[in-house]
Order: C-alpha cells, then structure tokens, then sequence
C-alpha cells in the first residue's frame, strides 16, 4: 500500500505542477486570429463553402487521410484481438418496446446522417458527424433485432476500408496528371469532395459499428483452462 | 478574465486531471477514462483558442478537433478491446508493478 | 505550381496502397504487395534522395496550398538517412516474414496490412514538416506498433501490448497539448515558421516541455522505458526488430528536429543537460538489467534501453558538429545491428525451441549463420572497430572531449564494456556443446540471410562512414 499511496502522491504532485505552469504560460498569448485570413483568402478555391470542411478535405487533407488510417488500425486490431472469439449468444427476447422504438426513429436517424453529410460542404457538419449517425443507426437495428449484421461482418469489413482506398486514389489522382499529391483540379474540387466525404461516411459508419461489435465478442474471463465454469 | 481565457483555463485543469489518472490508478477502464479526460481537456482549449478574435472563429482549430477526436475514439476502442482480451486470457483488469516475463516460445 | 518531383509523397502512399491492399486481399496477393511496395519505396527513395542531392533541402507542398494553410513535407539529409535506415531495415524484415509466417496464415493475415501502416507511418514522420501532422503520423505509427505486438497472443503480448498502448496514447496526447500551445502562440503549424518566430517565453517553454516529455515516453528514455523491454520481448522477432530498429527512433528524430529547427531560440542549456543526464543513466541501467536477464529476448529488449541512452548525449554537446553526427550515426548502426539480432534471436529461438540462454546450446551449429550475424551486431552495439556503432562512439567522444564535457566520454566508453559483458555469454552459450545440440533444428535460409545482411550493412556503415555523411550533410536548411 505504501508504493501505490507514493505512487498518488508523485501523480498529484506532477499534475499540480503541471496546472499551475499551464496556467501561467497562456497568461501571455495575445487575442491572434490565427489562420482564419489565410483560410477565408483560400476558400474559394477548396472547392466547399463551409470553412471547417476546407481545412478538413482539402488544406490539410493530408491530415484527415492519416486519420482515417487510424480509424482503419483501430479496426484491424481489434479484429486481431477478436480472432477466434464467437459472438455472445443472442438474447431470443425481442423487446417489443424497443423495437417498436427502433422503427419509428430509425428512419429519422439515416435521413439527419444523410442531411448532416449533404450539410457538411456549407454548414457545420461532413463525413465524421454523418458516419456516427448512421453507426449509431446500425447498431440500434441490430440490438433491436431488426437486422443481423453480425452474418455479413466480412463484407462490411471490406466495405469499410473502401473509403480510405476512395480517399488515398482521389489524393493520389492529381499526381497523373502531374500535379501535386491532393493538388485537386479547381472546376473539379467540388465534385471530388463530395464523393470522398460520402465514402468516407459509409466507412466511418462501420468501422464504428464493427469496433462495437467485434470488441463485445471478446468473452469475458471465465476462470482457468481446465478450472470449472 | 476573458472568457476564452476561463474555457481555456478548464481545459488545461481537465488535462491535468485526466494525466493525474492515467498514473494514480492501476485499474485500466480508469486509466482509459482519463485518457479520454486528457484529450476532452486539450479540445476544450483548442476551442477557446479558436476563439479569441472578436468575431469570425479559427476554423483551423476546428479541424484539429475533429482529428483529435477521431483518433481518440480510435485509440479508445483498441485500448477496451486489448482490455478485454488481457481480461479473457488472464482474468486481470489492472496493470500491477508488472507480471514476469515468462514466454519462451513463439510464432507457433 | 505543376511539375514538383512526387518522389517525397510516393514515399508515404506506396506503404499506405500496399496496407489497404493487403487488408482487402488475403493470402498471396497481400503478401505479393507488401513485397512489391518493399521494392519500390527504396526505388523512389533513391529518386528523392537524388533531387535533394541536386537541389538541396527540398519542400513539396502538398495540395499546393503552402504552410502555414497547407502541410509541407520537409525533406534534408537528416530526413533522407532515416528514411534510408527504414528503408534498409524495412525490406530485411518484409524479406524475413514472407519465410518466418509460412504456415501460419492467421498470425500473417494481420501483419501485412499493419506493417505495412507502419512502415507508411515512420515514413511520415520523417517527412514531416508540421507538428500537427506529425501527431497524426505518431498515432499511425503507433495503433499499428501495439496492433503488431498484440497479434503474438498470449498474457504477456497482451498485458505488455496494453502497457505499451496506455503509455503511448498519453505521451501522444501530452505532446498534442504542446502543438496546441505552439498554435495558441504562433497562428502556424510549420516547424520552420515556428523556428523563426520562436523566442524565450512562458508558452514556447511549456509547449518544449509538453513536446519533449511526451516523445521521451515513446522513445523509452530512462526513467520512462519501463514499459519497452516486456513489450519488444513479448513480440514476434521480425515485430521486435522494428520496434527496437525504427519505432524508437521516429520519436527521438521528433525530438531532434523540434529541438534543432523549431525550439532551438526558446531553449535553456541546463535542458540539453538534463536530457544528457538521463542519457547517461540509460546508458548504464539498461546495460545493467541485461545482463541480469535469463531470457534473450529480454536481453536484446534491455540492450535497446541502453543504445537509446547514446542518442540523448546529443543535447549537452548540441553546439558540436561531431555530436549531430555521432547521435544519427548511433540511430542508424543501431537500427541495422538491433534489428539484426532481433532477427537472428528468432532464428535461435526457432532452432532451439526457447528463448533461454542457459539452453542455447547448439544454435551455434545449426543456425550458425544468425549466431555470426549476432556476433557482428554486438560488436556494433559494444562499439568496437571498424562497425558503425563505433563511428558513432567515436564522434561523441570526440565532442565530448572538445567541448570540454569529457564525463560523457567515460559512460560511452564504459557503456561499451557493459556491452561487451552481455553479449559475449550469449555467443559463449550459442557454441558450447550442450545436451540439446542434436534437437536443435534448421530454419529457412532467407531468414538467416536476412538477418546476416543487416549485420553486414552495421559493418559496412563503419568502413563506409563518409559516404552518407559527405553527400547528406551540406543539404540542411
């Protein structure tokens, strides 16, 4: 006990010290605006009107290309670590509550992704916010028993990975016709966006819902090998 | 004070708080939780910061927001997965002062 | 504006294609192209390298926007010689696991795509001109490491994986709050704009520490490398191999270019210090630990703890040329003869059946190609004559008695007879004649030839030493 109360004491003093150097160090920064000119300067030719989405698919595309590679490990480790799990057996019970809930609000849930996704070139919104949506969507069909995604989770795993090839070929496209990596052609900006935040939509929708589901199949402890259950 | 420097200020005291976690407990879904109070914190200011010119917000910030946060869900589902699966395999939910290494075999 | 060379963004989408491949297309064709990208990336690595040679330290502007709206890659000589470190290292490997995973379909359905990730990963960084963007290529990097030490299996991978995992996702976080501060303060994300606005004060002090603190977790300075030795371990071979050679090294090459080209004004002296200090205290701990250990495995991880220390004498003696020179060599020597003994302790393990060294007996015959290849990196980590790990001893020494700090000296020197105390009863067990030597198997031979290669390229790096040094060092910003 006495290592892990020494061990509490040096966390507590490390962060207090840690707060108090924050707080004096942001004391001095000034009201800048950053790169909001730079970004308002540019917009026009991104492709999109909503500035957040600029930055996001085409300044700093890059960024979000290497990002969704993460999202895309988080799936293959996890899938790694599910391997040679099976799915817990399914509750028979059908609540009749919820499913009864599930089919009135599951229609609204994919028509909000879909206007979140359509949204995301002017307004706040995009690929990430419409992606959760619909994941959530997945996953209350399928906990309500309304569809079994569970059979299909190849197929959807492949699905998921469309979307970074769909993002890695459009950022790659330009280099053809010897422009720049993610240099998109102007008139074609637009175009190019929009179906790359509607991969990456689809994508992000089950690459969530598969990390949800194949990290429930991972059984829980159930004692030593050979000990009774 | 003005008020990004107070949203600021919370921001930096929810990083501190959630590093304070990540070492203080040894119980895993703990020290995930603070991770993810670690990276709400460094949100929070990116946030503010956004904010600190009268008018129009920095949509750069923004962005990195929205990264932040992508990688982070990422991270969090491998790290309740990897829990799960050490749990399974060992029957373990914390990291203690550090089991023995006794593997001797391998890719078998 | 058209007609940039792509070269430096091929370098990056090649290993990204490959991993996407090779996730969507099991068996063969993944491995078909994870080879092939091992195969082209040096191919546009060497064209890249050829336009820096020429033009000097080159910047391409991905989109074309241009820092600060857009993300630059950055590449000099520095970049250049760790790309080639990972290039070399990284084909051996990719070459290695196409014998080591036969017949085990599951393990290397995994590994191709995150290696390949991987590899995409360290290439980013290295490339990086921007610290946001290099926090992005750090999670890649470092989802598809732990992914890699998980797919071993087993309570050890396991719990070192999530040890391993917890400890990266804070430094990477830690070191997030810091790119934060830097943009609080200087409305950019470029190093170089950041370089030349930066001067001593509160927020460019704290956002250093922040950067600095979080990357040492990852690179596993001591005090904070207690998570590396179970986790490199605990891997498959040509997993630990990359972790020990390349992983480590991105985040200390993070350090080495924050702290040369966008800190270098906000910096007090006594950091360096601190950082060579800590250096030191690698150096001999981790030397220590390894000899104390009974497995190989752990070892060869503990040695790593130790190599690692080298890297940090840079920082006291930054102002020395020698010391820019001894610590890359040290990256780079290290990187060839550490993942040369990762390679070759696979190949004992396999022949012998187990990792401990009381039972070695025999490798030295039946795979004695890996226990020379094993004998050859040693002598680059003890830092004998003429290996690269010498070269690299040797210019720090050097820097060290120059600028008057000539207690580094002594822990380099002694470190090396520390080395020596580990690795020579590993060669004494591998040729001794034991009880086992009859039961001691053969492995395929592009595994030990893979293994032998590296430890030929330590070698090589020590005789050679002026090549990469002469043609790299002008082209720095």
């Amino acid at each position: 006990m006495g290592i892990s109360r020494l061990h509490k004491i040096f966390a507590a003093v490390l962060s207090g010290g840690l707060a108090l150097a924050l707080i004096a160090s942001i004391s001095g920064l000034n009201e800048g605006d950053g790169l909001s000119r730079q970004v308002r300067a540019s917009i026009e030719e991104s492709g999109v009107k909503s500035e957040v989405t600029a930055v996001l698919l085409n300044f700093r595309g890059y960024d979000t290309l290497l990002e969704i590679a993460v999202l895309l490990l988080a799936l293959i480790g996890v899938t790694a670590l599910a391997e040679g799990e099976t799915a817990p057996e399914k509750a028979d019970v059908r609540d009749p509550a919820l499913s009864g809930l599930a089919e009135l609000i599951l229609p609204l849930m994919v028509l909000a992704s879909g206007y979140l996704l359509h949204a995301g070139t002017y307004a706040p919104g995009g690929a990430f916010q419409a992606g959760a949506v619909l994941a959530a969507a997945i996953l209350l069909a399928r906990l309500a028993g309304i569809a079994e995604p569970e059979r299909r989770k190849g197929a959807l795993a492949g699905i998921a990975a469309i979307g970074f090839a769909v993002f890695l070929s459009a950022a790659l496209a330009p280099l053809l016709l010897g422009a720049r990596f993610f240099d998109y052609p102007g008139q074609a900006a637009h175009a190019i966006i929009v179906v790359v935040e509607g991969a990456l939509a689809i994508s992000t929708a089950l690459i969530l819902y598969l990390l949800f589901s194949e990290c429930s199949s991972i059984r829980q402890w159930r004692g030593r090998k050979g000990e009774a259950e | 004070m003005t008020q990004w420097m107070a949203y600021s200020v919370c921001g930096l005291l929810l990083f501190t708080i959630g590093l304070y976690g990540t070492i203080a407990y040894g119980h895993v879904f703990r020290k995930v939780l603070s991770f993810n109070i670690m990276g709400s914190g460094i949100f929070l200011f990116l946030v503010s910061i956004a904010g600190r010119a009268p008018g129009h917000p920095d949509p750069v910030p923004h962005a990195m927001v929205l990264t932040g946060i992508v990688v982070t869900v990422s991270a969090t589902a491998f790290a309740l997965a990897l829990l799960r699966k050490m749990n399974s395999e060992t029957g373990e939910e914390s990291l203690g002062p550090g089991q023995e290494y006794r593997s001797g075999k391998e890719g078998e | 504006m058209h007609g940039a060379p792509p070269w430096a963004a091929l370098v990056i989408a090649l290993p990204l294609a490959a991993g996407v491949l090779a996730l969507l297309f099991r068996g063969r064709p993944a491995r078909a192209a994870s080879v092939i990208s091992a195969l082209l990336i040096p191919g546009s690595l060497a064209l890249l390298s050829g336009t820096v040679l020429r033009g000097g330290a080159l910047r391409y502007r991905i989109g074309g926007w241009g820092a600060p709206l857009g993300i630059d890659l950055f590449a000099d000589g520095l970049s250049i010689v760790m790309l080639w470190m990972t290039a070399f290292v990284g084909t051996a490997v990719t070459a290695y696991s196409v014998f080591y995973f036969r017949g085990n379909a599951e393990k290397e359905r995994f590994f191709w795509p995150l290696w390949m990730f991987l590899w995409a990963g360290l290439n980013a960084i290295f490339l990086s001109g921007d610290v946001f963007n290099l926090y992005v290529s750090l999670e890649v990097m470092g989802l598809s490491a732990v992914a890699l030490v998980c797919i071993a299996g087993g309570r050890e991978a396991l719990t070192a994986g999530l040890r391993y995992f917890l400890v990266a996702i804070t430094g990477s976080l830690t070191y997030l709050l810091g790119v934060a501060m830097l943009y609080a303060q200087y409305g950019s994300l470029d190093i170089y704009l950041i370089g030349e606005a930066a001067g001593p004060g509160p927020a460019a002090a704290t956002a250093a520490a922040l950067m600095t603190a979080g990357l040492l977790a990852k690179t596993a300075l001591f005090p904070l490398h207690f998570w590396l030795p179970r986790a490199h371990a605990s891997a498959l071979s040509p997993v630990s191999a990359v972790l020990s050679a390349l992983v480590v090294k991105a985040s200390f090459y993070m350090v080495l270019r924050l702290w040369t080209d966008a800190f270098g004004n906000a910096l007090a002296p006594q950091a360096g210090l601190f950082l060579g200090a800590l250096g030191c205290a690698a150096v001999v701990w981790g030397a220590l630990m390894a000899m104390r250990q009974k497995r190989l495995k752990m070892l060869v991880a503990y040695s790593t703890v130790s190599q690692i220390g080298y890297l940090f004498l840079f920082f006291p003696m930054a102002a020395h040329p020698d010391a820019f020179t001894g610590a890359v060599y040290q990256a780079l020597s290290h990187a060839f003869a550490k993942a040369s003994i990762f390679l070759s302790v696979g190949n004992m393990m396999r022949s012998v059946g187990n990792d401990a060294i009381e039972g070695l007996a025999g490798a030295g015959k039946s795979v004695q190609t890996s226990v020379f290849a094993f004998g050859i990196s040693g002598a680059s980590l003890m830092g004998l004559p003429p290996s690269g790990g010498f070269i690299a001893k040797w210019q720090l020494v050097k820097a060290s008695v120059e600028t008057g700090q000539w207690w580094w000296a002594a822990v380099i020197m002694a470190g090396g007879l520390l080395a020596a105390a580990y690795v020579f009863p590993v060669l004494r067990r591998s040729f001794a004649d034991g009880g086992a030597a009859g039961e001691a198997l053969k492995v395929p031979y592009g595994m030990e030839a893979a293994a032998m290669a590296l430890a030929v390229l330590s070698l090589v790096l020590g005789i050679g030493a002026a090549i990469p040094l002469s043609f790299f060092w002008p082209a720095r910003l």
